[in-house]
Parts: structure tokens; sequence; C-alpha cells
């Protein structure tokens, strides 16, 4: 289903990772390693279509994702080291214009249900800016819920999370794995991902 | 927290793509709801220098009535750059940026949605005062009139040009001079035709002509400008 041909990256005058190559199938989760600054951040950009590789190819379903375009874009969901939440907004319009950004019509009751699941029921009204860092990690966490999004690139998803919070985000993302989805991960923390076949890649200059 | 209630969006119904525009517009209007100092400096410093133009000068009606024009449609150029860094900065720092890049709306429609924000926000109130601090230069009904839609033909031409410089100098160091110093040359045809209009009309030769090349500027840049502003967002966010 994804496959990188290749991938080559370069930052600057550095040679970040090149001759990278992976193969993803339905239920596979793939687990980028790398010490800080090797460029795992950089290929999950590469992966979702934010900056072009330096060489080789990206295919989604046997095409490039070059000519795919909204196609690829509406069956990836990807979460950044930031939040891409707004302080001054509610947790619920937040999750609102997340969701109107991706396509989708979230109502406001659906809103709060999701919230609620996320552990964050009563706060939905409280602007963001109220909330810790765990908690808005949350709110951007939510997208998971409601996403049709097959393919998962989540960067540093467990970062600000507590010990509870870890486990159900490894629950979610197992269930995501064990309906056919897919998932791309960075992550300095042990988590153990029950289902889903595991591969691991070694960014190494 | 409960992983088993999982409930992918089989239920959810989808956005169409004018839904999205809507979103993102009102998300816009909701945050400057939220930071009203920020709307309100823009229209405190069109007030201000307008304002200070007639006490610098005294109360010369006829040379007031001259320089009316240009000093309002100069000052409303200066007003909406104050606005504009602003414009994508903080999508860009908090990284909603990356969410609309990554859409499946084309950037482009998000682009106008913002633009729209922008100018409801920033340009418009600029337009409902300037007839008052009109009055401070002696201008009469009619030029008021015109004034009015000069600008109401001209603000939006700011947004749409200005967005194009805010993408350009996205995430540049010192990027609010050099925003300026691109952007200001680039609103001197707006300037040119607006400020003209209204002269046109004080001495009488009608200011149809100086309006429908605005409005051609206008409709041009409603073209060309969405389109500019989203490829200079994507070279910022590579």
């Amino acid at each position: 289903m994804l496959k990188a041909i290749d991938l080559a990256c370069v930052r600057g005058d550095r040679r970040l990772f090149a001759n990278l190559g992976f193969n993803l199938e339905p239920g596979g989760r793939l687990h980028v390693t790398g010490e800080n600054g090797s460029g795992k951040t950089s290929l999950l950009r590469i992966l979702c279509g934010l900056s072009p590789p330096e060489a080789g190819e990206i295919h989604w379903q046997g095409e490039p994702i070059r000519t795919l375009g909204d196609e690829y874009r509406k069956a990836v969901l990807y979460l950044g080291h930031h939040n891409a939440i707004k302080e001054e907004l509610t947790a619920l319009e937040n999750l609102r214009t997340t969701a109107a950004l991706a396509g989708i019509a979230v109502e406001n009751e659906e809103g709060t249900d999701v919230l609620a699941r996320v552990g964050l029921a009563g706060r939905e009204d409280l602007p963001v800016r109220f909330l810790s860092q765990g908690q808005k990690r949350r709110v951007a966490l939510s997208r998971l819920l409601w996403s049709p999004a097959p393919l998962w690139i989540l960067d540093e998803p467990f970062v600000a999370l507590d010990t509870a919070a870890v486990s159900w985000l490894a629950e979610i993302v197992g269930a995501h794995l064990t309906r056919g989805g897919m998932a791309v991960l960075t992550s300095h923390q042990e988590v153990s991902i029950a289902s889903g076949i595991e591969q691991f890649l070694r960014i190494a200059p | 927290m409960k992983a088993d209630a999982l409930n992918p969006a089989s239920s959810l119904a989808e956005l169409g793509t004018l839904g999205v525009l809507v979103a993102v517009a009102r998300r816009d209007l909701l945050l400057a709801l939220r930071r009203k100092s920020e709307v309100m400096t823009v229209l405190f410093f069109f007030v201000i220098v307008v304002s200070l133009f007639p006490l610098g000068i005294g109360p010369e009606m006829g040379l007031l009535r001259t320089i009316a024009p240009g000093v309002l449609w100069v000052a409303a150029l200066l007003a909406a750059m104050l606005s504009l860094n602003r414009l994508f900065a903080a999508d860009y720092a908090d990284g909603t940026l990356e969410q609309m890049v990554l859409s499946p709306a084309p950037l482009g429609l998000l682009v106008i949605g913002k633009i729209l924000a922008h100018w409801l926000v920033t340009g418009l109130p600029l337009v409902l005062i300037a007839p008052v601090l009109g009055l401070q230069y002696d201008l009469d009904g009619r030029a008021l009139g015109v004034l009015i839609l000069s600008l109401l033909i001209g603000t939006p031409l700011l947004s749409l040009i200005g967005a194009i410089g805010a993408a350009l100098t996205l995430g540049v160091r010192g990027g609010g001079v050099l925003l300026s110093l691109l952007t200001l040359p680039l609103y001197i045809p707006a300037l040119i035709f607006g400020a003209g209009a209204v002269e046109a009309d004080i001495s009488g030769l009608g200011a149809a002509g100086h309006l429908s090349l605005l409005a051609a500027l206008l409709a041009l840049s409603c073209f060309f400008a969405p389109w500019a502003t989203t490829a200079g967002l994507r070279i910022a966010l590579e």
C-alpha cells in the first residue's frame, strides 16, 4: 500500500539519509527510530507530502503520491510536533475546525462525545490556553477518533501524555491496525502496541 | 478514556469544498473576536494618522480638500500593512498551516477563506469609518460616497496583494520590514486609482473611470493572488 523507494533527504549541506525504502501493508506499523536530528521528522514530512524528497519516490496503492493529490491527502492523517490547535478557541471549536479542514462536518454533540472519550468531559467549552500541556495534546489526538484516514503518520505522539493516556493511545493505534489501517510513528518511549505487524526503520547517516 | 468505543467517521457527514472555505473564514473571525486588540490596533492607527493631518495643517479648507483622498488612502495602505504579518504567522507557528496544506480541499480555497476573514476584520472597518474621518477634510456628500466606494473596492485588493507578501515572507527573520518593502510597491496602482477616483470626483471629472480600473485590478488579483499565495506558502513549509 505505502511504498517508499530509495528516498533521500538533504537539509542544508547535510545528507540526512539516502537509499531508504520500506513497504507498509494494511495492518502494518512502521516504527522509525534514530538519534535526535537524524531526520525522523523530515522523513515523516516527506511521507505525508509536505516536502519533496531529494531523490526517490513514494507510492500509495501503486501510484506516486505526487500525481495523486487530494486523493492521497484524504488518506493521510498527520500529527506533527505542533498540536495545530488555537489557544483562544475552546476544545470543541478546535475539534470542529480541524475536522472541517479534513473535510468532515462534526456536530456539537458528536464533538462533545469525542472529547469525553479523550478524557476532556466538562472541559469542552474552556479556551484551550487554560488546559495543561497533556490536555492540549489530547485535544490534538482527538482527531484519531473521527478520522477516516487509513494511514496515520504520527510524530512523537506519546510526548506530554501520562501513563494512562499512553496506554490508551497505544490501544487506539492497535484498534486502527486491527481494522486494516496503517501507522508510521516515531517515539523515544517504549510503547507496546498489541496488534499489527511491526517493522523497525533505523535512520543512520 | 475508552479505546473500545471507537467509531470512525462512518457516521459523520462530509463537508463540501465551500463548507471548508466557510469554516476557515469563521475560525479566523472567531479568533479576531477573541483577540480584539489586534483589530482595534489597525482601526485606531487609521483614525489617528488621518486625524493628525488636519491638526498639523490647520483650518485651511482648500488645502485639506486637496490632500484628503491621498491622506485617507495612504493611511488605509499603512493600516492594512500593520495586520499583514499576522495573517499566516500564527497558523505557521502552531502547525495549523501544515494541516491546511494536507487538507483534501484545495489550499487556494482555504487561502481565499483566510483573506476574506482578513478583509472583514481589517478592511471593512476602515471603509465604514472613512466617511466620518472625511468630514474633517471638508469633503462633501458626493465625494464621501466616492471615497466609500473606492475603499470598498480597494481594501479587498489590499488584502489579496498583501497575502502574497505575507506568504512569501513567512518564516523569514525580520520578515516584517521585508513585507513592507515587498508589498507597498505593489499597492501603488490601488493607491493611484483609489485616491484618483476621489480627486476626479472633487474636480468634477467623474470617478467612473478610476473606479472601473480599480475593479478590474480587484478582479485580476482575485484570480491570481490566491494562486501566488498558495505557491508562497508551499515554499515556506518545505
